[in-house]
């Protein structure tokens, strides 16, 4: 047993560590105005708020839709702590420079921005975490909302620049970053789904009544899970503020949830890596590789711009019709190298 | 002396004008093997979800070894739909711990319909029941700083399977297990907490005669080797009468008979009630 | 009194505006009491309900441009009732639940492609954009017509369902889903009837609706259809008069607040007022409890 998991953690490593030498080779060698950078860049993003919404959808079955308002949380803190003051005079042009008048480091703001989604989050949760699955999503659904109207307010404008959109803040151009935050961020979640409380959330997911009777703390534990499934989702809407380099909280509707929830699925409920895979899959497909079908040929029908997002919804629509458990159903990459038993797969 | 583990006081579960349970008051001592019976739809689950923290009863206390665990009384406008009496004597503060603090103090329970994690393996089902004791706090656990802990928690885990037998099947998705099997890991994730009291919520349910006579030996062996104190609800009269010391009858959420195994096959209420019309053995 | 007429106009767009929530909320809450699936897709339904009349009215003649966007509607619930929900039916609930966002990605994607992008004008009918006065102020009719339409169409749903064959196929099916079918239930026509009727009275509610608000972008359905949802959550989901209040207390309410001057936070009081009630009492006004068994 002990060799097998000294296995995993060999495959897994070996896996990443060809990753990011990939994407460092990549860096040096492709021009840099290549589409796949953003491509890159985004995924990034993209999988760091699915598998921390996997944690909590997928894991400890919350089924939360709240994902864009934390998103929102961590992207608006990032941005607001870390403009420049000497640029906060034009960015917050009708707000006189704004209240704030100092510049956080990155990395700080980086880690402000998780915990302010994770405080928000553990607000929200006091009283929505005892209901039950579908008023729970429709309930943090709102939340998302209201969140975003109190960005928008025209009274929060001096914090948040109401609905002009903010700019100048420090973001990176390096591909490389992007994986390396995200990176160590859904190392993080890893380490915890696999740890004791790992266990917990799952156990929470199959049978509520039957994981308290077993002592779990459900109103704990589900806290736990929805403020940690936040701070990362903050993380990642930070990173989204970074890879767009301006903000506007109009970005962060609840089409953003939708979109993330889709990978989730299309990745598969429960994997890590099939979160990570359908995020890069997702954004690659929708804003690279259909490109083509939004140019209009000659003699070729129904090319036009807009075509490309109908091809796309279709075949999103048939992942979730007839491979409902996405590309990985619960396996993580590890799996995939083992063995699995012959006799297992023709029973099920 | 051997002392009261279990003691429920006059306790009344009521769904709106359904009373459920009315004034049941029983005991469960030290080391005793206890079953409680009656009909369907007599009350005996909902008894056991108070006891678990599942329900909060309309009124009555229920004591864990000698101290009050949970405690309710009618208040307001329950006072005046309450329809079992004695209300008037509870005017102590209300205990309504959650079903996750109950298990705490030391009282496990297994489920009428199986409740399994189904899709996590033998091991993890086992393992999850050793989480509430643990000492670290999420962010230890994550960073592995909880080795020792983990290891702990491993071994007592892997030592339960292999004393219960089912050390070969660790690996298996519980969902995929044979009925009967998945009966006895619901048994041993319940032991796995190292309760004092085990409640068992029909354990014979869809078993046959042959793996009837196993569970009871497998129930004796376990009170044994775990000092526990059982308490049960079952159907299967032959189980219940070679089992248990004491048996406590329930219908229409009333007690109608307590005794031995005997008395209660001669008690002409019970017969009349219960087994003279459901004796299906 | 001086208030009164002050916000009467508010009170009276706020009427209207909850009838054309309740039209829209009828359809959730009724497919959510028989499958209990939150339909993400009604509101989108709603919003190609409202492009069919445009580009209907474009070349077609009113009399024949009305009923086509009804039958269109209702085909387009039907067909996705059969090609989305029904292969689905027997698998986890959150999985028709996905089926539904995806349905909604797909609808406004389809619409996006077909318009364009920028918003479409909302053809102006005639007699509905009549100015009506009020005392002091001045009004659409359709905000009139609106709040007396809604309720004739309920009260003809309540009949339906109270006093026909299917009607009782309805009842059955929202109570006891297997049971219903062991009892020779046709479960499939009884789920597509209740898909083609709410369907129906989207698109009643996207003439109301888009009259008065005279665009139609991809998008134009998500906001009024999260907003009927939480009045058909306010209301008790599953319970169709409890639909109505519950958008009738919304519309009013979220007009009373555009007119304090408050419109940022006018969908935002809408979501608040919907936890507010779930935590109170998480089975709405009017919803029946449900008790897990264990």
């Amino acid at each position: 047993m002990k060799g097998k998991n000294v296995q995993k953690l060999f495959f897994e490593l070996v896996a990443i560590a060809a990753l990011f030498c990939a994407v460092a080779l990549m860096e040096r060698f492709v021009p840099a105005g290549h589409m796949i950078f953003p491509v890159l860049k985004k995924g990034c993003v993209y999988a760091l708020a699915a598998v921390s919404m996997n944690l909590l959808n997928g894991f400890t079955g919350l089924f939360s839709l709240g994902h864009a308002g934390f998103m929102l949380i961590g992207a608006y803190t990032y941005a607001v702590l870390t403009i420049p003051p000497e640029a906060r005079g034009s960015v917050y042009q009708y707000y006189e420079g704004g209240v704030i008048q100092f510049a956080l480091p990155w990395i700080a703001a980086l880690v402000l921005a998780g915990l302010a989604a994770a405080l928000f989050a553990f607000l929200i949760g006091l009283p929505v975490l005892r209901l039950k699955s579908d008023y729970l999503a429709i309930a943090t659904l709102g939340f998302a909302e209201i969140i975003r109207a109190l960005v928008l307010w025209d009274g929060a404008g001096p914090l948040t620049n109401a609905s002009n959109i903010l700019r100048k803040y420090p973001a990176f151009n390096s591909t490389l970053f992007y994986f390396a935050v995200a990176g160590f961020c859904i190392f993080l979640i890893v380490l915890l789904i696999n740890s004791s409380y790992g266990r917990a959330f799952k156990a929470i997911r199959d049978d509520e009544i039957a994981a308290e009777a077993m002592g779990i703390n459900l109103a704990r534990h589900k806290m736990l899970s929805f403020t940690i499934s936040s701070f990362f989702a903050g993380v990642s809407g930070a990173l989204l503020a970074m890879f767009q380099a301006t903000l506007q909280a109009n970005t962060f509707k609840s089409a953003m949830t939708y979109e993330i929830l889709l990978i989730v699925v299309i990745g598969g409920m429960g994997s890590v890596t099939g979160s990570c895979l359908a995020s890069f899959l997702f954004v690659a497909s929708s804003e690279w590789w259909l490109r083509f079908l939004d140019k209009s040929y000659p003699g070729v029908p129904f090319l036009r711009t807009g075509f490309r997002m109908v091809v796309f919804s279709v075949i999103i629509m048939i992942f979730v019709l007839f491979f409902r458990k996405g590309i990985m159903g619960s396996r993580e990459l590890s799996d995939l190298f083992r063995r699995r038993p012959k006799k297992k797969e023709a029973a099920k | 002396m051997t002392q009261n583990v279990l003691h429920l006081d006059h306790i009344t579960m009521q769904f709106g004008g359904v009373v459920a349970v009315n004034d049941l008051s029983l005991d469960v001592n030290e080391g005793e093997i206890v079953a409680l019976i009656g009909p369907n739809g007599a009350g005996k689950t909902t008894a056991f979800n108070c006891i678990t923290g599942v329900y909060e009863p309309s009124n009555g206390r229920v004591d864990f070894l000698g101290a009050p665990m949970v405690q309710n009384h009618p208040q307001g406008k329950m006072k005046k739909l309450y329809a079992g009496g004695q209300a008037a004597d509870y005017t102590g503060t209300v205990l309504s711990p959650t079903p996750d603090r109950i298990t705490r103090l030391g009282i496990a329970r297994t489920f009428q319909n199986i409740r399994l994690f189904s899709s996590l393996s033998v091991f993890e089902n086992v393992l999850i029941a050793k989480h509430m004791r643990a000492k670290h706090n999420f962010f230890t656990a994550a960073c592995r700083l909880n080795h020792a802990e983990e290891k702990r928690m491993r071994e007592e885990s892997m030592a339960l399977l292999e004393e219960q037998g089912m050390a070969h099947l660790k690996d298996e998705t519980a969902g995929s297990l044979p009925y009967g099997i998945q009966r006895r890991l619901e048994i041993a994730r319940a032991l796995a907490t190292d309760p004092k009291l085990l409640l068992l919520d029909e354990p014979a349910a869809g078993m046959n005669p042959q793996e009837t006579l196993e569970l009871t030996e497998f129930i004796h062996e376990v009170r044994g080797k775990h000092n526990l104190t059982v308490f049960m609800i079952e159907h299967h009269m032959d189980l219940v009468m070679q089992i248990s010391e004491r048996i406590y009858v329930l219908d229409f959420g009333q007690l109608i008979a307590s005794g031995t195994p005997e008395e209660i096959q001669n008690n002409q209420r019970v017969i009349d009630a219960y087994l003279g019309v459901d004796e299906d053995g | 009194m001086d208030w009164l007429s002050k916000n009467l106009p508010y009170l009276i767009s706020g009427v209207a505006t909850g009838g054309q929530y309740a039209m829209i909320a009828i359809g959730y809450t009724m497919v959510y009491g028989i499958l209990r699936l939150i339909n993400f897709a009604h509101g989108d339904i709603f919003m190609v309900a409202g492009l069919v009349m445009v580009y209907a009215s474009a070349s077609l003649p009113l009399w024949l441009s009305i009923p086509l966007v009804l039958a269109a509607t209702v085909a387009l619930g039907f067909v996705i009732e059969r090609v989305a929900y029904k292969p689905l039916r027997a698998a986890p609930r959150m999985s028709a639940m996905i089926s539904a966002i995806g349905v909604s990605y797909l609808l406004q994607n389809v619409a996006l492609y077909v318009t364009g992008g920028p918003a479409k004008i909302y053809p102006e009918l005639p007699f509905l954009n009549n100015p009506v006065p009020i005392g002091s102020a001045t009004t659409k009719m359709v905000n009139l017509v609106t709040p007396i339409l809604t309720i004739v169409l309920v009260f003809a749903l309540l009949w339906l369902i109270n006093h026909t064959k299917v009607g009782m196929a309805m009842r059955a099916a929202a109570k006891d889903f297997e049971t219903s079918q062991l009892m020779g239930i046709k479960i499939n026509s009884v789920i597509s009837v209740t898909f083609v009727i709410g369907s129906f009275l989207a698109a009643v509610g996207s003439i109301m609706y888009f009259t008065s608000y005279t665009s139609v972008v991809p998008t134009s359905g998500a906001m009024p259809g999260l907003k009927a949802f939480v009045a058909a959550v306010f209301g008790g989901i599953g319970s169709i008069p409890g639909a109505v209040i519950g958008a009738f207390i919304i519309g009013i309410c979220e007009n009373i607040i555009k007119g304090l001057g408050w419109t940022t936070f006018s969908d935002a009081f809408t979501f608040a007022l919907l936890i507010v009630i779930l935590v109170a009492k998480p089975t709405g006004l009017f919803g029946e409890k449900a008790t897990d068994k264990v």
